[in-house]
């Protein structure tokens, strides 16, 4: 197993790029929905960045913090999507750039 | 026996009770309802005064105080040991004045039924001769000083409401009915305000206002100065017996001789200090005055005659028989303070019989019918007063009781007479139209010489009148005779034996008021009932229902008869037959210094014969044919009196004097506190220059330059300041939802760099 191990430079690097799309994706994109995907990237990110620095130190805490963030991963999916939904039914749009009534 | 003393509290309550139903009930009663339940109230309390009558008789007419049910003390301020209880006393002197008021008002209750019937405040009236009736009874039974002034402000108070009864009448009347009730007011609050103060020195004096206390009895007089009064009956108990009780509580009267024997007593006001003699001097002095309020005399009876104004049984219960005999009442409850001190018995004596004489010869110049009735009432009140100032306590209640009867019935038959003449008026109205027109308008029901011939027309208020009269001027065996001539008597014996010189002075005043009592009534009778009538209203007059007519033939009967109950020691025959003094022996009971009178058949042959004198004199002067046309007085017509007459009509400018020398100085006065001090000085100078500018000009300067200048405008500009930093600031909210995590993206780099700066130092070498 030694040989084919991948070393958790690689992870934490590939959690970065995720980590990294995520932010660009909320940044940049304006759909609502691939706001929200990227932001579930990031978070994901986040997870992966968890495991691999809880493989490297035999630490199961990084373990257990993954699940929590995905539980709550998914009660803020089902949170958000609903709002979406809210939203496009009011303005017809989920275009997040007509998205700022408190402004005016 | 003494069970029934208990009973002494409802002689207050009941009418009370009446009172409160006739205010509640009334107008739904109708006017038989409301009499009944007046006239029963009114009775009731008669009937409880005969039980307390016969309980004292029975009893040995041992004094009793009882406590009012449920209320117990009035005031008790235990610091200053003063406690003043809702207590009654029932003694001879207060079931007197019981019977009296109770008695005689139970007639004028019934005579007021019809003579107020269809007045359209009929309830209202009723409701305030029963509450006449609580207070004068309270007035009369109540244990102590400040239980009587209650009585006695409550009294004035229906005086006043019963006066202005009639404040609505058409055509200016109303005005004079109010203008009246006002006046009566107003003058007695002179007088109470007298009483009041003599009630606090009372106080401070004694440290009670108890007549006596509870089982405490009144002492017997000391009689061994008086060689010429009979043996009295002193109370069935030891003399001395209160020097032995003297340990317990004490009244103002014992404590006031148990001092005066002790001598050299003397009361501390703080920064002076006074003799108890000069004390209760004063004190005396201050009763007098109150005494000259309520029952009108020298200088304060001018309200009396206006009081008139009231509907007659008002007149004739309160102005007449009860409410002004209240003085006289309070003068012979206090009768062991007034038989200490020489000058207040003198002044009251001359001011007595001052009052008398002046009142009697007003009389004389009068037209009204009501009128000369009232100053008849103020001369008698005179004799009253002057027989406490000679010391004839016994005599004075005496008067008052015969007073009470026969003023009750001249008043009660006068409102009858107006009543007749009103009737004839109405009538003349009614069967007249036209012919008459409204060329008597000037008529007045209560002036004599529209009057004349009315013996035939009103036969009962004739004679009844003529019962009235008679005793008012003292022909024997008239109940005046008896208490009128006791009266003289006791003066001149107060001037011969004793030596003093009101005795004399007062003897020949009263003396001669009675002349011009016989001559004044007389002249009253001849103008109102004699000769023919002087206008078609007396020509038609009838005479007034039973209900009026009823009581006057029982106060006639009363008037003839009410004197024998105090037949003077050696009487012939009477005195036998009827017993000696019996009414001064009931009163010796619970007033010290009654005294009985004897009997002087010189003095009563004198008076007698002055009086048919005068009498005939009247009836010479106003025969028939002077009566026929009597626009003017004969009097008037003699150039010898007509001066006098002239004067009399005048009330001696009596009223006019008042004015010019009290009155308009003092709305002088008055006005000129309010123009100069009130309006210039206070008001203009302190209030606006010395007050008002400055403040204003301190809040202006606070306002204009502090607040506004320095405060206001420095908030404005944090103000301004505010919204300046803000309006830069809010250019950073976009509203776009990416410029926001932008932020937060930067954010979060400065927290990583942050925490790996320790970490790029080392990287970098540094």
């Amino acid at each position: 197993m030694e040989a084919s191990e991948v070393s958790v430079e690689l992870y934490v690097l590939l959690s970065a790029v995720l980590f990294i799309m995520g932010v660009l994706g909320v940044l940049l994109r304006r759909n609502a929905i691939l706001v929200f995907m990227s932001v579930e990237l990031m978070l994901n990110a986040g997870n992966l960045a968890l495991a691999a620095f809880a493989r490297q130190w035999g630490n199961g805490d990084g373990h257990l913090m993954v699940f929590f963030v995905m539980t709550v991963a998914a009660a803020e999916v089902a949170v958000g999507l609903a709002l979406i939904v809210a939203i496009f039914r009011t303005k017809q749009s989920i275009n997040i750039d007509d998205l700022h009534m408190f402004k005016d | 026996m003494e069970n029934y003393f208990d009973l002494v509290p409802l002689v207050v309550l009941i009418p009370l009770v009446g009172m409160l139903t006739n205010l509640f009930f009334g107008k739904r009663f109708g006017e038989q309802g409301v009499a009944i339940v007046a006239v029963g109230a009114s009775a009731a309390a008669f009937l409880i005064a005969v039980i307390l009558w016969i309980a004292q008789v029975n009893t040995g007419y041992v004094p009793a105080v009882i406590d009012m049910p449920v209320l117990g003390d009035w005031i008790n301020i235990t610091s200053a040991g003063l406690r003043i209880p809702w207590e009654f006393r029932v003694d001879s002197l207060s079931v007197t004045m019981m019977l009296v008021v109770s008695g005689v008002g139970t007639l004028i209750h019934i005579y007021a039924v019809g003579y107020m019937h269809g007045d359209s405040r009929f309830p209202r009236f009723f409701v305030y001769m029963n509450m006449f009736l609580v207070f004068m009874l309270l007035l009369v039974t109540g244990n102590n000083f400040l239980m009587m002034f209650v009585g006695w402000e409550g009294v004035g108070l229906c005086s006043y409401l019963l006066i202005g009864f009639w404040f609505d009448k058409p055509g200016g009347v109303g005005w004079k009915n109010s203008d009246a009730a006002r006046k009566a007011f107003i003058v007695n609050r002179v007088g109470d305000f007298g009483l009041i103060l003599g009630v606090l020195l009372t106080f401070w004096t004694f440290r009670t206002l108890d007549y006596y206390k509870p089982g405490e009895m009144p002492a017997a007089a000391h009689h061994e100065e008086a060689a010429y009064e009979e043996t009295l009956f002193a109370p069935d108990l030891p003399e001395d017996e209160h020097h032995e009780t003297a340990t317990g509580p004490i009244g103002v009267f014992n404590q006031a001789s148990a001092w005066l024997e002790e001598g050299d007593h003397e009361v501390n006001f703080g920064v002076i200090s006074l003799s108890l003699e000069a004390t209760i001097t004063l004190i005396t002095l201050l009763f007098l005055l109150g005494a000259t309020g309520k029952s009108a005399q020298i200088p304060l009876f001018v309200w009396l005659p206006d009081a008139m104004a009231g509907p007659t049984p008002v007149s004739a219960f309160i102005h007449a028989a009860t409410m002004v005999t209240a003085g006289v009442y309070m003068m012979v409850r206090s009768n062991v303070l007034y038989h200490s001190s020489d000058l207040s018995s003198f002044v009251v004596a001359m001011i007595g019989a001052t009052t008398a004489i002046v009142a009697g010869f007003i009389a004389v110049g009068q037209w009204d019918i009501k009128r000369v009735l009232a100053y008849s009432t103020v001369s008698q009140l005179g004799f009253m007063v002057a027989a406490v100032g000679v010391g004839a306590y016994a005599a004075a209640m005496f008067h008052l009781v015969t007073h009470a009867c026969f003023k009750a019935l001249l008043f009660l038959a006068s409102g009858s007479v107006i009543h007749g003449m009103e009737h004839g008026h109405h009538h003349l109205h009614e069967h007249g139209h036209g012919d008459h027109g409204h060329d008597d308008d000037d008529f007045d029901p209560q002036d004599m010489r529209f009057m004349g011939g009315l013996k035939d027309k009103m036969p009962v208020t004739y004679w009844t009148y003529i019962f009235g009269t008679l005793a008012l001027a003292g022909v024997f065996p008239f109940a005046g005779f008896w208490s009128k001539d006791e009266i003289l008597l006791d003066s001149i014996k107060h001037g011969v034996n004793d030596g003093y010189l009101s005795g004399y002075l007062a003897f020949v005043l009263l003396l001669i008021a009675a002349v011009f009592t016989a001559f004044y009534m007389w002249r009253q009778v001849s103008m109102v009932f004699y000769g023919q009538p002087r206008h078609a209203a007396a020509e038609h007059a009838s005479e007034s229902s039973n209900l009026m007519t009823r009581p006057l033939i029982v106060l006639a009967i009363l008037s003839l008869l009410i004197g024998l109950i105090n037949i003077p020691s050696g009487f012939p025959i009477l005195g036998w037959l009827l017993g000696k003094h019996e009414f001064t022996s009931f009163l010796g009971h619970s007033v010290t210094f009654a005294h009985a009178g004897s009997f002087n058949f010189l003095l009563a042959t004198m008076a007698v014969i002055l009086a048919l004198g005068a009498i005939y004199a009247a009836r010479a002067l106003y025969n028939d044919k002077t009566l026929a046309t009597l626009e003017r007085d004969p009097l008037e017509l003699d150039e010898r009196t007509a001066e006098a007459f002239a004067l009399a009509n005048a009330k001696l400018y009596w009223d006019e004097f008042y004015f010019k020398y009290i009155i308009w100085p003092y709305r002088n006065v008055a006005y000129w506190l309010a123009e100069k001090l009130d309006w210039e000085i206070w008001h203009d100078f302190a209030h606006e220059r010395l007050i008002r500018d400055p403040f204003n000009r301190a809040t202006q300067f606070l306002a204009e330059p502090v607040d506004k200048g320095f405060i206001d405008r420095n908030f404005d500009r944090l103000g301004t300041l505010v919204r300046r930093v803000s309006d830069r600031m809010r250019v950073i909210q976009t509203g776009y939802v990416r410029t926001y995590a932008l932020s937060v993206l930067f954010g979060a780099l400065l927290v990583v760099i942050l925490i790996l700066l320790p970490v790029l130092r080392e990287l970098l070498g540094l």
